[in-house]
């Protein structure tokens, strides 16, 4: 047996941003005052070199498996690679705003933790080994359990609490199916080179098709918890409406990305023969995400807890695109995830601003009058909103153009039904936001937050958002050769 | 620029938009206004440009502009224009400008406003040249955000109610619009690429079987019935009208519900010819429905406004009913219909609106006697009654006599109840001309002014307008008919009634 060799350059990005955390937390730690520019310089190089690496990986002409064919170096990695870079570098700027409007509230162990998930996440979308899988959701999972209670406010650190207890659940049923998965196929290998790996022992019927069964439901379990689908959403709102906002931000764009990543290759290579049997799973949880989320939506009175509701939704729009198994429907979900993440994270940003010190005005009234208080950030909040409800020249309608498209392409037409339908209940609680700004008087003395730079970050956002309304098609060409997978 | 003209007219609006949103608050509001008026009436200029440029005599698409947009979606920009988008498309350049200066006086947030108004425009004008069935969609939904925005921002006091019961409406109607459109492009796939060409899936959706494309017409047919509106889809628009600023019901009753009927049309009858003849009895009979019912509803109202929305459910169901007859005479005189209610409504909407900026009522109790105070006011509205009611040698008249000739031909029950809906119109409409401008005025409505220059700019090239296309509305009809022809002959076969001269040649009963 020859030995194998080290092949590093794929989890460069990975590495560079444990190492960014890991200067971060020794800096944390030994330096006598910590200085929060300096933290957040850390966290910045460490994020544009991971960057930097994730470029030349999306050239790779090496190996199509290293380390042991544990990780995949293709371009689906590497486009998750750059969103999530882009969603933890957003993260970062926001919460460094977060933390000179409230210093109390700061605390220097933020960006360490969102490097560690972000590396995380990259490795997750990229690993080749279920194995792997679980390490990495193990990894940024736990570094979003402590970002969830990083303030340690009461409500915070419940929300932290349920986080972590339904996410440890989850995480069992995940390394279950991946046990399970092991029996059926005497692999952990998504796709195997020198010995057969999942896909192939599948597609060769050699093992116990009932335990590969099994597998397949916990894996989706798992899979389901992480990307917040019903039912497996319980603990959405709760989390988004405790943590600070500008967690929020950063993990409910990444969480769902790096998780539906990883959904894909598990879904779409591993278990691709299976694909009879996944897909009514797969159409079950979104039908039921869809409606859950918008239903439930509607009663909210906190923004938070609506835009949770909304990503649970938002959850069944992407599955609704994966439940056509195919190129076409990875691509669709992968717009959709990359539209998702530059409008959460703006909607959140927004939130963060207009909630001002100590996260008090969160409620709907708290937007009442906004359009006459601050224009620019009401203008900005409704092209979220009319992106997330999918109408034009929005991106989100393209995106759900796309998902739905590709559902009725593979045969789906009544998932695209009951999506459209409760795209039109989704509008009436995103449209009451826009009530509340362009409609409504001031209520009180509430102030927005009237720093200029973060609402120049939502600005380009928002400018994204609609310039990916008009012209998706700049993103078709990279859409195009990331959704080829190998196996 | 002759090759895009079409281009052109769609987004010049948009090009206003754009000067406003640069603007935003550094611009006085007199700025904004003007800005508004020279971008409407520039698109004006260059629709009549395309007028020029058209060949009225011929039937199918002209002046086409074809290149792809998004091609991993499938989504063309294709843009086209017949005789029946050509006539909509002037009525909307036409009536913009008009809705401009009569939202003069509007001095909260005037730049957005505008923006909203402007951004309408396009979106209207897209809906009625996309040949791409999404691009079509795209503009359809478009149309609500603005609209909604409008009620919404500058309505009266119930306006945040109806503005979303009008979004949540449309929007529900057009949620089966969309999956049916996609559901099309699945399917187009097979012979070639796949695409949303209205004219390729012409060819795809006659394969389709029979089952399968009366679904797709249901489909398409809610989401334009809910536009139009037809009953009992239409409990929107009386909240949408009555709360709407005037410009806003101006170019709600004048454009938008056009663009539901528009789209039964153009879609409904070209994709699923027979679906649509399996369905044209229900259809009708719906029609009918909503002819008497928004008649007998508009003659209970108190609320001058609700009444001229009823009274538009009742003139928009003979549109209907004359799409819906498959004779010449009947679907010509359906979309001659469509751009003389625009006219003589959306005129309606203005004189309305300028006797509520005076007396700050709606209700037809509070006023009376008006005549005698404001008569060139007075008197305008009467001309515009007379032209809503069908008084022959006004431009209605021509269009409802052509529905009802033509839905003879096919059915005497039908004709004949909207015949009688017509008496009905001349009851509700002259009896609350009667209260609001004869009888005792009220004290405080005295010394009330009469017409200023800017409304009588406002009034004169509609009420023009109204008089020429009644006494020679061989202007539209002749630019019409070749795309009647062509679209009958694509639903019925040969040896059907097609027209009416053909009834009494075969001898049938009279």
């Amino acid at each position: 047996m020859p030995t194998p060799q080290l092949v590093l350059q794929p989890v460069l990005p990975e590495m560079i941003l444990c190492a960014a955390a890991i200067a971060g937390m020794l800096y944390e730690a030994f330096a006598r005052r910590s200085e929060r520019s300096i933290h957040l310089g850390i966290a910045l190089v460490g994020v544009a070199a991971a960057a930097a690496a994730a470029y030349t990986l999306w050239n790779w002409t090496g190996a199509p498996f290293v380390l042991g064919d544990t990780v995949a170096a293709d371009r689906f990695g590497a486009l998750a690679a750059f969103v999530l870079l882009g969603a933890a570098a957003f993260g970062c700027l926001s919460y460094a705003h977060y933390a000179e409007r409230d210093p109390e509230a700061y605390r220097g162990e933020f960006y360490p933790l969102v490097l560690f998930a972000t590396a995380g996440m990259i490795l997750i979308a990229a690993a080749n080994d279920l194995i792997v899988v679980f390490l990495a959701l193990e990894l940024l999972s736990l570094s979003l359990y402590v970002l969830t209670g990083i303030t340690g406010t009461r409500r915070s650190t419940e929300a932290a609490m349920k986080y972590f207890l339904l996410g440890a659940f989850s995480s069992a049923f995940f390394l279950y199916g991946v046990a399970m998965a092991y029996g059926a196929t005497n692999t952990t290998k998504i796709v195997g080179v020198t010995s057969p790996g999942i896909v192939q022992a599948l597609a060769g019927q050699t093992g116990s098709q009932a335990l590969a069964l099994l597998a397949m439901a916990f894996l989706l379990i798992g899979f389901g918890f992480k990307v917040s689908s019903a039912p497996f959403h319980m603990w959405t709102p709760d989390v988004y409406q405790g943590a600070p906002t500008p967690v929020v931000a950063y993990m409910s764009a990444a969480t769902k990305v790096a998780a539906f990543f990883a959904l894909i290759r598990v879904f779409d290579v591993a278990l691709q023969p299976l694909t009879w049997d996944w897909t009514p799973l797969v159409y079950a949880l979104a039908a039921l995400s869809i409606v859950v989320g918008s239903f439930l939506a509607i009663a909210q009175r906190d923004i938070k807890r609506m835009l949770a509701y909304s990503s649970v939704a938002q959850a069944g729009f992407i599955l609704t695109g994966l439940t056509s198994p195919n190129a076409l429907g990875i691509r669709a979900a992968m717009f959709y995830l990359i539209v998702y993440t530059l409008m959460t994270v703006g909607a959140f940003g927004v939130v963060m601003l207009v909630s001002a010190r100590g996260e008090e005005q969160t409620s709907l009234e708290s937007y009442a009058g906004l359009a006459k208080r601050s224009p620019g950030l009401a203008a900005v909040m409704a092209v979220f909103l009319l992106s997330l409800a999918g109408i034009p020249p929005t991106a989100g309608f393209i995106a759900k153009v796309t998902v739905f498209s590709a559902a009725i392409e593979a045969g789906n037409w009544p998932l695209a039904v009951i999506g459209v339908l409760a795209s039109v209940v989704a509008a009436f609680f995103y449209l009451r936001v826009i009530v509340y700004m362009y409609m409504r008087e001031p209520a009180g003395e509430l102030e927005a937050d009237p720093s200029m730079l973060p609402r120049v970050a939502a600005g380009v956002l928002a400018v994204a958002v609609v310039t990916l309304g008009i012209f998706p098609g700049i993103l078709s060409g990279v859409l195009r050769s990331a959704s080829v997978l190998r196996w | 620029m002759n090759g895009s003209i079409l281009s052109v007219v769609i987004f010049l609006p948009l090009a206003g938009v754009a000067v406003l949103a640069v603007g935003g608050r550094r611009m006085t509001d007199e700025a904004a206004r003007w800005v508004a008026i020279v971008t409407a009436l520039a698109t004006f200029g260059a629709s009549l440009v395309m007028l020029g440029d058209v060949d009225r005599t011929a039937a199918g698409y002209q002046l086409v502009e074809d290149t792809w947009w998004v091609r991993s979606v499938g989504l063309r920009y294709l843009v086209g224009v017949d005789g029946f988008s050509l006539w909509l498309v002037l009525l909307t350049t036409f009536l913009f400008p008009i809705s401009i200066l009569a939202s003069w006086k509007i001095d909260r947030n005037v730049a957005r406003y505008f923006a909203a108004i402007l951004a309408l425009e396009t979106a209207v004008l897209g809906s009625f040249l996309a040949l791409d069935l999404l691009l079509f969609f795209l503009f359809f939904e478009a149309i609500l955000v603005p609209m909604y925005l409008i009620i919404g921002g500058w309505g009266s006091a119930n306006r945040v109610y109806a503005a979303i019961k009008f979004f949540l409406f449309t929007m529900a109607g057009s949620a089966f619009l969309l999956v049916a459109i996609l559901y099309l492009y699945a399917h187009s796939g097979a012979g070639g690429d796949a695409s949303f060409d209205v004219r390729q899936l012409t060819t795809v959706a006659a394969g389709l079987p029979v089952q399968t494309s009366r679904v797709l017409f249901l489909a398409f047919f809610v989401a334009f019935a809910v536009k139009v509106p037809l009953f009992p889809l239409h409990t929107w628009l009386p909240d949408a009208h009555t709360e709407a600023p005037t410009a806003g019901s101006v170019l709600l009753a004048g454009v938008l519900l056009k663009v539901g009927a528009y789209g039964l049309l153009r879609f409904n009858l070209t994709l699923f010819p027979e679906a649509s003849k399996h369905f044209a009895t229900f259809v009708s009979v719906l029609a009918v429905i909503g002819i008497v019912y928004g008649a007998i509803c508009a003659l209970m109202q108190t609320d001058v406004k609700r009444l001229v929305a009823y009274s538009s459910v009742s003139h928009l169901g003979f549109v209907v009913l004359g799409i819906f007859a498959f004779t010449q005479q009947a679907i010509t005189g359906g979309v001659l219909q469509m751009v003389n209610h625009g006219l003589a409504t959306g005129a309606l909407f203005l004189l309305v609106g300028m006797v509520y900026e005076r007396t700050h009522t709606r209700e037809l109790s509070e006023m009376g006697g008006l005549a005698s105070v404001m008569p060139w006011l007075l008197g305008a509205f009467l001309f515009v009654v007379f032209a809503s009611v069908g008084l022959p040698g006004l431009n209605s008249f021509v269009g409802e006599f052509l529905v009802v000739l033509g839905t003879f031909a096919v059915s005497h029950w039908f004709g004949s109840i909207a015949v009688l809906a017509v008496i009905l119109a001349a009851i509700y409409l002259l009896w609350s001309y009667q209260r609001v401008a004869y009888g005792p005025v009220h004290e405080e409505h005295r010394h009330l002014p009469d017409l200023s220059g800017r409304e009588v700019a406002v009034l004169a090239p509609v009420m023009a307008l109204i008089l020429v296309f009644g006494i020679y509305p061989k202007l539209l009809t002749s630019s019409i008919d070749p795309s009647t022809k062509a679209t009958i002959a694509h639903v019925q076969p040969v040896g059907q009634i097609t027209d009416v001269g053909q009834v009494r040649a075969t001898g049938a009963s009279p």
